[in-house]
């Protein structure tokens, strides 16, 4: 085979992807797989969580072929940024500083978090446990409960995973009262609460309330209130800001999803309550 | 100024974990260098036990990666409520001894090979000349054996506290906010990894120029007989 032979032959190799691809398009959805129930590794080592199911009920509606690939939490926009995938379904809240960078769907889903502190621990009295705040619209009340809450936090070690919206919480609201040390995952953050090196993590309710049910953390409770909204946002996909095209498609399927109930439907499978946005 | 621009800020914000970094460096690499040294004479004591023990440590620590040994100390050791009750929690407990452990247990294993080839690698008959000279075994050792064999060893040891430097990024896979850990957190508020791992990049690199550089000075200090003898005054005649 001469040259040229070898030049015109790599670049059919090359062509043919992009030919396949014409039929149908391809949407690869990163997800952290680690956060348990949105998005886990099942111990067949295949993905599954409700943001899975969801991913799945909004491709068929979209009408393309979707691919879930996981990906590590702290580089997962800059990897969409970079091309790596299309989109990001991995409990990824709408934050102002996000949308400089990249841009979001409809949201599908709120994000609710809280602390989980030992049993028997110094913090087992956190106040407030039971309530619930919305930062948008109870920020007074909110805040005169979180200035309770850093009395008793006071010079305590914080759990947090890095890069989310539970690290800015304790930024802004907790900033000089705690000593915050951030994570990689929930799950190592949840290990160190067990071991005794943290005395509280932060994260959202409904991967502690998962995680509580795991028998290495029978000792380990959900305490202070519930927060919603300011900082924590909603949770939508995430998006590249040129592909306004994918960003509509999205758009459509997660409203029909949440209009005709299937969100909630998969929420109370998955988390056995509604996680949907409200309002 | 420097800290207006988008990669001044980011330069001053990093510059802010080298001194943890370097601690990690100098607090595991010496204490790691204790251990090599008496893993070494372990396996160039002729008896066999000792001898057996010390490969077999060389065999684990050098075996398998350092982030699971990390992993293994920080979250593995804390599983045991006996290790969690052990006088050494209180030190067990924090992400930087545990950090130190894990870097120095593991630089351990691999300069004791390099110690036990500079050992090995001097020539029977200095050893037996300064037998012959009448000197002590530890008069040996400070006058004829270990300067012989740190001049041969310095090679692959600067090769081995440079990689020890760069291995200091693992440990914030524990939470500790050095070099790395800033640079992740960095990026995870403004997305542009390019800049911030190029800044973190470059603070590696002037670390290790520095090492290099000691390293270098070290050898040169200890290879006087490979230069010419300094020249004396009056009229001396050379080749």
């Amino acid at each position: 085979m001469n040259l040229k032979a070898v030049a015109i032959a790599v670049v059919m190799a090359a062509s043919i992807p992009v030919a396949a691809s014409a039929d149908q398009q391809v949407v690869r959805i990163a997800t952290e797989g680690a956060y348990a129930p949105w998005s886990f590794s099942a111990p067949n080592g295949k993905l599954d969580g409700f943001e899975i199911d969801l991913a799945k009920v909004l491709c068929e509606r979209m009408k393309v072929k979707c691919e879930v690939v996981p990906q590590n939490w702290d580089g997962i926009i800059p990897a969409l940024v970079a091309k790596k995938y299309d989109a990001i379904m991995s409990a990824l809240s709408v934050t102002p500083k996000r949308k400089e960078t990249i841009a979001f769907s409809t949201p599908y889903a709120a994000a609710v978090n809280t602390f989980a502190v030992l049993a028997d621990g110094d913090l087992k009295a956190l106040p407030g446990s039971g309530e619930a705040y919305s930062l948008d619209t109870e920020q007074d009340a909110a805040k005169a409960r979180i200035a309770d809450m850093a009395k008793v936090l006071q010079g305590k070690v914080v759990g947090v995973q890095g890069s989310t919206t539970a690290a800015t919480f304790v930024e802004t609201y907790l900033k000089g009262a705690v000593q915050v040390h951030e994570y990689r995952t929930t799950e190592e953050h949840d290990f160190d609460l067990m071991n005794g090196r943290l005395d509280a993590v932060l994260a959202n309710a409904t991967v502690l309330t998962a995680a509580l049910e795991k028998s290495d953390m029978k000792d380990a409770k959900l305490a202070g209130p519930l927060f919603s909204g300011g900082v924590f946002g909603v949770i939508a996909v995430g998006l590249r800001k040129e592909d306004t095209g994918l960003k509509q498609q999205f758009d459509d399927a997660i409203a029909s999803a949440l209009k005709d109930g299937t969100v909630k439907e998969l929420s109370l499978k998955w988390f056995k309550l509604d996680v949907g946005p409200r309002g | 100024m420097i800290g207006d621009s988008f990669l001044g800020s980011t330069f001053i914000a990093l510059l802010a974990g080298v001194p943890l970094t370097l601690q990690l460096v100098v607090l595991s690499v010496t204490a790691g260098a204790v251990l090599a040294y008496g893993l070494a004479t372990m396996r160039v004591s002729g008896k066999l036990s000792l001898d057996l023990l010390a490969r077999a440590y060389v065999f684990v620590f050098r075996g398998t990666p350092l982030l699971v040994q990390i992993f293994a100390i920080y979250y593995g050791l804390g599983q045991f409520p006996s290790v969690r009750h052990s006088v050494l929690w209180p030190w067990l407990r924090q992400p930087y001894w545990c950090a130190i452990l894990a870097l120095a247990l593991n630089t351990g294993a691999y300069a004791s090979e390099i110690i036990r080839g500079g050992l090995l690698s001097v020539p029977a008959g200095q050893i037996e000349a300064a037998m012959a000279c009448g000197m002590s075994r530890f008069t040996r050792y400070r006058r004829v054996i270990l300067p012989l064999a740190i001049r041969q060893m310095l090679p692959a040891y600067s090769n081995e506290v440079i990689v020890m430097v760069k291995s200091t990024a693992l440990a914030s896979t524990i939470t500790m906010m050095e070099v790395t850990g800033i640079a992740a957190k960095l990026i995870s508020a403004s997305y542009r990894p390019i800049e911030i791992f190029a800044c973190a990049g470059a603070l590696y690199l002037a670390v290790n120029f520095v090492v290099g550089r000691l390293f270098a000075a070290m050898e040169f200090a200890l290879s006087s007989e490979r230069r010419a003898a300094p020249s004396l005054p009056g009229p001396v005649v050379r080749s």
